[in-house]
Order: C-alpha cells, then sequence, then structure tokens
C-alpha cells in the first residue's frame, strides 16, 4: 500500500522521474566533450562512465525519499504506524529504487550505445545496473535517513553515502568489462546479487534507527 | 542551586543504579577521575615506547638491502594504519554500546574516537606518499592499500561532519552511532572488493615487499612501534573524552568544583 | 457521564524530567492515563507541552528522565497536517501512512463529510486551504479505532462550527472509553470531566 501510495505519489510529478534520466544523458553527452569523440577511448571508460553517473544520480535523488515526509508531518505518522517500519522503509526505498535505478537501468542501452559500448555488454549493463541501483537505493536510504532532519543535508549525503558506493562501483564496472571482454560475467553479477541481500537484510534497519533519530532530534 | 542541578541530573544515569560497575561507567566524575589517573602513568610509558621505538628503529636497524634507509618510514607508517583502522572498530563498538545501553559515556568515547583516527589515518596516507616517492618513484600510486586507506579517512570525514552537522548533540552522537555501526559492516566488503579491484588492474611494475619477508631485527622495533601507537591512541582517546567530558557538564557541580580547585592551584 | 468507574489503564508516565537548553521544563511528573479520560494540557508557550505529547507519542525516545509506558500505539495529531499535496483527500486518508488497513471508501466519505469536506473528496490536497488540510488530517478522527488520542493544538486555524464538532467527536470518544490528551489554548466545551494538567507550574524561573 504505501509503495502504491509512493509510486503515484511520484508519477503525479513526472518531472521528479524524469530529472535523473536527463542529468543521465546530459553527464554522458559531457564525456566525449571532455575526453573527444575517438570512439575507441569511449568504449574503454564506458562501462565506468556509465556506473559513475548512475551512482550520482541515485546519490542526488535518495536525499528527497524522506524530506518530504519530514516536512509535512507524514514521517511522525510513519514511525507511529502500527505496521512495522522496517517494511515501510522497505516500501518507500523499493518506490525509489523502481524510479529512478529501474528506470535507468532500462534507459542505459540507449546511453551505452551512445558511449560506443560493444552490443555484447549491454545485456550485462542492464541487469548489473538494475541490481547495483537496488543496492545503491537500500544504502542511500541510510544517509537520507541520518540528514533528513538538517537543513542542508545534500552536501553531507553525499560525504556520508559515496563511500559505501564503493564496492557496487567495482563490482558493477567489472561485470560490464567482463562482458565486454567476452568472460563470464555471471560471479559478479552474483556478487552484486549478495551484497544486495545484505543491503536488503541490514539496509532498512539502520535507515529505520536513522529516521527515529532525526524525529526525536 | 546545587539540588536542582542534581535533580536534572541524576535522571540521566539513576537507571543503572542497580548495576554499580555501569553506574560508574555511567558517571562522568568517576570516568574523569579514572582516565586522569590511567593517564597519569600512561602517557611517561607511552612517550618512552616511542622514543625507544623511534631511535631503535631509526637508528640501530641495518638498512634494507633494496630500499636503503627510506624504508625506516615504516616504523611511523605501519603503526599509524594499523591503528588508524582499530579506531575505527572502537569507534564502532562504542557507538553500539551507546545506542544498545545508552550509556552517555560510551558516546563520549565515540566522539573523542573518530578525530583521532581521521588523524591517523592522514598521518598514514601522507607518510605512504613520503615513502612511495623514492621506492615507487612517484607520490601517489593507486594500490589496494592506498585506496582503501583513503577510504576510510573518508568513512572518518562523514562521521565528524556528521556530527557537527546536528544541533542537538545527543542526537549526533545517535547518529554518528548508526554511521559508524554501518561502516563497520561496510569496511570488510569494501576492503575485499578493493582488494579484488587492484589484483584485476594490478600493473607489473610495482610490488611489495611482503611482510614476511621482514627480517626479525627489523620486526621487533616495528610492534614495539605498533604497541606505542595503541597506547597513543588510548592517550589521545582519554584526553579528548576528559575534555569532552567537561565540556558537556560544565554545568554541574562537579566541574564547578574541578575549576575552583584548579584556580586555587 | 461516565465517570470515577476507574477504567483501563492505556498509558503511565512515572517521575518524567524535561531538560532543553539547561531550562528544566517539568521533573517529577507523574500520571496515568486511563480510558474513558479527557486531559488537557496547559502552559504558555514553550511550557514543554508538544514535548510531553511527543514523549508520550513514544516519537521523543531519548533525553528525558523517568518512564512511559504504554498500553498500545496512540493516535497522534501534530501541528503538521501531514496531507501530501499531490494526493486528493480520499487517497490521503485511504493510503495514510500510519494506516496499515485499508478503510473501505463509505467510511472515508463518511469521516470526510463530518469534517466539512464533502465535495472536496477528490480535490488534489494542495487546492485545499490549510485550515481544510488540517480537516483532512483529523477526518482521522472518525475513522480511528485507537483508543488513545494525543492531539497537539487541533483547533488550530478550524473555525467555530469545526471546532465544536471536534469537541463533541472527542466527548464521543471518550465516553465510548476511549482516552484523549489535548493541548490547547482555549478551554474545552465538552460535557465530560477534563483533567488539567499545567505545566507552568513545574517550570523554574
Amino acid at each position: 500500500m504505501l509503495l502504491r501510495r509512493q509510486l503515484s505519489l511520484a508519477i503525479r510529478r513526472p518531472i521528479e522521474i524524469g530529472n535523473p534520466l536527463v542529468f543521465f544523458a546530459i553527464v554522458v553527452a559531457m564525456f566525449p566533450l571532455g575526453i573527444g569523440p575517438a570512439s575507441e577511448q569511449l568504449a574503454m571508460i564506458a562501462p565506468g562512465a556509465i556506473w559513475i553517473i548512475a551512482l550520482l544520480s541515485s546519490l542526488l535523488t535518495s536525499d528527497s525519499v524522506f524530506r518530504s515526509d519530514f516536512d509535512d508531518g507524514s514521517l511522525e505518522q510513519l514511525l507511529l504506524a502500527p505496521q512495522p517500519l522496517y517494511l515501510s522503509v522497505l516500501a518507500y526505498l523499493c518506490a525509489h529504487w523502481i524510479v529512478t535505478g529501474l528506470l535507468l537501468a532500462l534507459v542505459s542501452p540507449v546511453f551505452a550505445l551512445m558511449l560506443n559500448l560493444p552490443a555484447a555488454a549491454v545485456g550485462t549493463l542492464v541487469v548489473s545496473l538494475a541490481l547495483g541501483t537496488a543496492v545503491l537505493s537500500l544504502v542511500g536510504g541510510i544517509g537520507a535517513a541520518l540528514t533528513v532532519g538538517l537543513k542542508r543535508g545534500g552536501m553531507l549525503i553525499s560525504l556520508l553515502i559515496l563511500p559505501l558506493y564503493i564496492p557496487v562501483l567495482i563490482f558493477g564496472t567489472a561485470a560490464v568489462q567482463a562482458a565486454v571482454s567476452g568472460s563470464p560475467a555471471g560471479p559478479f553479477l552474483a556478487l552484486l546479487g549478495a551484497m544486495l541481500s545484505l543491503a536488503i537484510a541490514l539496509g532498512p534497519l539502520a535507515t529505520a534507527a536513522g529516521l527515529r533519530i532525526s524525529i526525536d532530534a | 542551586m546545587f539540588s536542582r542541578i542534581g535533580a536534572a541530573q541524576k535522571g540521566l544515569y539513576n537507571h543503572a543504579v542497580m548495576w554499580s560497575f555501569f553506574h560508574k561507567l555511567g558517571s562522568p566524575p568517576w570516568l574523569y577521575d579514572i582516565a586522569g589517573s590511567i593517564l597519569r602513568w600512561l602517557l611517561p610509558v607511552t612517550i618512552m615506547a616511542l622514543l625507544v621505538g623511534a631511535v631503535w628503529g631509526l637508528l640501530f636497524t641495518s638498512p634494507d638491502f633494496r630500499q636503503g634507509n627510506s624504508y625506516r618510514i615504516i616504523y611511523i607508517h605501519v603503526p599509524s594504519a594499523v591503528v588508524a583502522l582499530a579506531g575505527y572498530y572502537v569507534m564502532a563498538i562504542a557507538g553500539a554500546v551507546s545506542l544498545i545501553w545508552r550509556m552517555k559515556m560510551a558516546d563520549v568515547a565515540m566522539k573523542a574516537a573518530a578525530p583521532i583516527g581521521a588523524a591517523l589515518t592522514f598521518i598514514a596516507l601522507f607518510t605512504g606518499a613520503l615513502w612511495g616517492k623514492p621506492t615507487w618513484g612517484t607520490w601517489w600510486e593507486w594500490d589496494a592499500r592506498i585506496t582503501s586507506m583513503l577510504i576510510l579517512l573518508f568513512l572518518y570525514l562523514g562521521v565528524v561532519a556528521l556530527y557537527e552537522a546536528f544541533d542537538n548533540k545527543e542526537a549526533a552522537g545517535r547518529a554518528c552511532a548508526i554511521l559508524s555501526l554501518v561502516g563497520m559492516v561496510n569496511i570488510p566488503i569494501i576492503y575485499k572488493s578493493v582488494d579484488w579491484w587492484y589484483s584485476l588492474h594490478q600493473p607489473a611494475s610495482i610490488k611489495f615487499s611482503g611482510e614476511s619477508a621482514i627480517d626479525s631485527s627489523m620486526l621487533y622495533p616495528l610492534l614495539l612501534m605498533i604497541g606505542a601507537f595503541y597506547a597513543l591512541f588510548t592517550c589521545c582517546l582519554l584526553m579528548n573524552m576528559r575534555a569532552e567530558l567537561v565540556q558537556r557538564e560544565s554545568r554541574t557541580a562537579w566541574v564547578r568544583k574541578l575549576v575552583k580547585q584548579d584556580g586555587a592551584h | 457521564m461516565t465517570d470515577s468507574a476507574v477504567g483501563e489503564l492505556l498509558a503511565e508516565v512515572t517521575d518524567l524530567g524535561l531538560v532543553r537548553g539547561g531550562r528544566v521544563l517539568f521533573e517529577s511528573l507523574s500520571f496515568a492515563i486511563r480510558a474513558g479520560e479527557l486531559w488537557q494540557l496547559g502552559g504558555g508557550n514553550g511550557a514543554g507541552k508538544t514535548s510531553l505529547l511527543r514523549i508520550l507519542a513514544g516519537l521523543s525516545r531519548y533525553g528525558f528522565d523517568g518512564w512511559v509506558s504504554r498500553a498500545e500505539v496512540p493516535l497522534y495529531v501534530g501541528h503538521q497536517a501531514a496531507v501530501k499535496g499531490l494526493l486528493s483527500a480520499r487517497e490521503n486518508l485511504s493510503w495514510h501512512v500510519s494506516g496499515g488497513c485499508v478503510f473501505p471508501d463509505e467510511q472515508i466519505e463518511q469521516a470526510l463529510q463530518r469534517v466539512g469536506l464533502c465535495g472536496f473528496e477528490d480535490t488534489p490536497s494542495h487546492a485545499l486551504s490549510a485550515g481544510q488540510q488540517r480537516r483532512v488530517n483529523l477526518a482521522r478522527l472518525f475513522l480511528s479505532d485507537t483508543r488513545l488520542w494525543l492531539l497537539d493544538e487541533p483547533f488550530t486555524a478550524i473555525d467555530a462550527d469545526g471546532v465544536s464538532e471536534l469537541q463533541d467527536r472527542i466527548a464521543a470518544h471518550v465516553a465510548h472509553g476511549g482516552a484523549v490528551v489535548v493541548t490547547s489554548h482555549q478551554p474545552l466545551h465538552v460535557d465530560h470531566a477534563v483533567h488539567h494538567l499545567s505545566l507552568d507550574g513545574a517550570r523554574i524561573p
């Protein structure tokens, strides 16, 4: 039910969904402008570049997951709700993932082609992004929860959360690179899946605790 | 005046009355005193150990056959790196204790540990760069351990920044406790992934001389220095905690008494 | 009038004390809220009414002395309306974050009717006035089956008719075995015994 609420909130303001995608597109366009249009060069940096942009757009949006609810008092009600906070938080972050990470993963083939990523690796890119951004949403939720009570949380959240994103970045790019070079990407996707399970198990707990602190402060 | 403030303060600690040990640990004046008496002997011991270790390591060990004298920086580099990592765990465990048992003093310890750990991490990185220049011919190398230390520095800075961002210091303590616990869970994952990432991209030219190859004549002073750095960390932690305690409890009777005593001396 | 019969214990506060910014707001505060009781918290601005209510609700869990126990999760209405501008009044209620259970449509319509929002059910809430948004939130009082209500300034931005309707609702709830704690500067005009708790007395000048 909460998931449906969050999703319809997102859909009623489509610009919020569109923004990360446009951001993604703009930064992708920056790479050739900064590095040069040589296609081999672009193909070489493509996996890393796409993953770093995904990281940033997930980071930029995660700040807003709880903010509007904090501002209008809904968050207080959520904490008092009879259902376990763990599940509510999971629903919020799941909604966040669907409108940012999953959507990004689904449109990423377009950007992959723009950066001249070999077509063979596109499938792996989509799967790795879908798995990885879910971890990013869950980890980002912790930072969002801890900083939601602060007036200027935006910069702080990147300082808190970006170091924790590193394993996802490493294995996400590794998966794509493996696919580019023709070796099996399965192990890396499995590692991303393992991280996702860990993040599902522990992330919402930390997020819930963070929300209680932010409400209390 | 005394009784008013006493009444305001007492409740923070009185739920631990039954456990006298916990009660003592939760009592700022007691902790202040005990930290003082530990410091009284630990501080000289630390300074002695640092001096002996430094002199032994820098003057009385033979130069490395490949790196010459420049390797001697490990007597600062390795201990600070080891203790910096351990310091994060100290911070996170203190955070967990303050979250679970609501023990204020653990909160103080956590807050005190963060800047020390960040400083040690920075020293490790800095000495590493100094060492890298003559050895590898470069200040900075994206080596697995260096990268991990850099990430550790970011994690420490995150905790410090989060603490400073909160106006309500009690909430700040709890938020940092959660963040450091999250960091603690993540550190092994980050280390492993960075390790693995490095092995994938390993440049052929640079290789660490493994620690197993270290000669025992170099090892003993190194161990002494590691011990001394642990002691140094503890000293800094206790001193920071004392300062923090006095600041937090500045309104209470025992701190006022303390200030008066100091003024009388 | 249902009075004096001792109702079930819904919440209990023992030896509660709160210090904010070095100022003692209240200390050694002990009371029990039982079913069938109506409490009004009084005190000037900054006396700690909202803080006490948040402690009672379980939103504040640190930073105070003493113990609070609750029989169940209370219904808490705070200063903020907790109404999402992008959702209609109906959706705000049926998808309310503290819902847990889904209310049937007729019930929601009835509740909205009671707070005078008939005809606004499907208007996006950002088109409603501040008072109307508060009414959307207060409509929860007509839906809830929670026994303990904690209402922080529920009459703010509500017109006279709305206030009397609300007071009737509060009285009815108390008469049916609920308990209500209200912070309000205006006296309650209800046909029920009101326990007054003033926080001004507990304050240290």
